[in-house]
């Protein structure tokens, strides 16, 4: 399976992606942000960090970069998207996801572990993963997702929340909401469940002697549902 | 009472979010855009029923707080 990291200026987990992508099978290709074209690929990413400085919004200026055509029409024709954080914020400004990503609630930088829980598995991403409760990191200081009512009632609807933030025992409320995001939403799928974008970063949970595992679920479980 | 303030780099002072702005601006195709930059804007809301009293307490928070004159002029509206 062939994956695509695209490096903004800024982006600063671009190297983790391909790392994780890497150590589980994907064949991954780096992109840089002013390419006009994608190479072939199954799987696009949009790494973490503070593309162009995080100016005007964050993600706002990386969503108008000469890639991004491309891979607008890759999510568009069917193909896997996958935004982690940064990558989340951008996809939320092209349009291929609905909401915004807020200044967290608190106004704090936050950098922790948590727990999220997969809330669907009719989808590439999480189908026959074998945990429900997963822990992954954050580090970010605009996570707190919202939307409007009705955008919300439409997420739900389709059931294109793929992830809330909650305890290890799985209860969602505000203590185990980082974050202040709308319903504890972590992550969102499009409506055809093809493009993923979440503010929990699984790549930086693939070894067992630096954090913890969870993250290879993840990607191992990617790779399986693609093959 | 409500006192709109805008705060802006001043002239001369660089500016690399607004120019990050423009440059994108330029790349989807709205050429003839030649510069931005870019500040903020408050709305203060002063309990005090004269304006003139509000405004100038309005322009000791600009002095003290909203604005650093070294690289900034305000413009209370």
């Amino acid at each position: 399976m062939k994956s695509s990291v695209i490096i903004f200026p800024g982006s600063n987990c671009d190297r983790d992606m391909d790392v994780a992508l890497t150590k589980f099978g994907f064949k991954n290709t780096m992109v840089w942000h002013n390419d006009q074209s994608m190479p072939k690929s199954d799987l696009i990413v949009l790494p973490g960090g503070f593309s162009y400085g995080d100016y005007l919004r964050c993600g706002s200026i990386a969503s108008k970069s000469k890639i991004i055509k491309s891979v607008i029409d890759f999510a568009h024709s069917g193909g896997l998207v996958l935004g982690i954080c940064n990558g989340f914020q951008i996809l939320t400004e092209t349009g291929l996801l609905t909401g915004i990503l807020q200044q967290n609630k608190y106004l704090n930088f936050i950098c922790k572990n948590v727990f999220v829980k997969v809330k669907d598995k009719k989808n590439k991403f999480f189908k026959n993963i074998k945990k429900d409760i997963l822990e992954l990191h954050i580090a970010h200081n605009e996570g707190n997702f919202f939307c409007t009512d009705d955008e919300l009632k439409n997420l739900e609807d389709n059931n294109q929340i793929a992830a809330t933030y909650c305890n290890s025992e799985g209860l969602e409320n505000d203590e185990n909401n980082p974050n202040g995001a709308i319903k504890n939403i972590a992550g969102i799928f499009n409506k055809n469940k093809n493009v993923l974008g979440m503010m929990p970063h699984p790549e930086r949970m693939i070894d067992k002697y630096l954090s913890g595992e969870d993250g290879s679920l993840f990607f191992e479980n990617l790779l399986g549902n693609m093959k | 009472m409500k006192i709109k303030v805008i705060v802006t780099l001043k002239n001369g002072v660089l500016d690399p979010q607004g120019k990050a702005i423009q440059q994108t601006l330029n790349g989807m195709n709205f050429s003839n855009v030649e510069e931005v930059r870019q500040g903020k804007f408050f709305e203060i809301n002063v309990n005090e029923n004269n304006e003139e009293n509000a405004k100038r307490q309005v322009e000791e928070m600009c002095k003290k707080l909203l604005a650093n004159l070294v690289i900034e002029d305000y413009k209370i509206i």
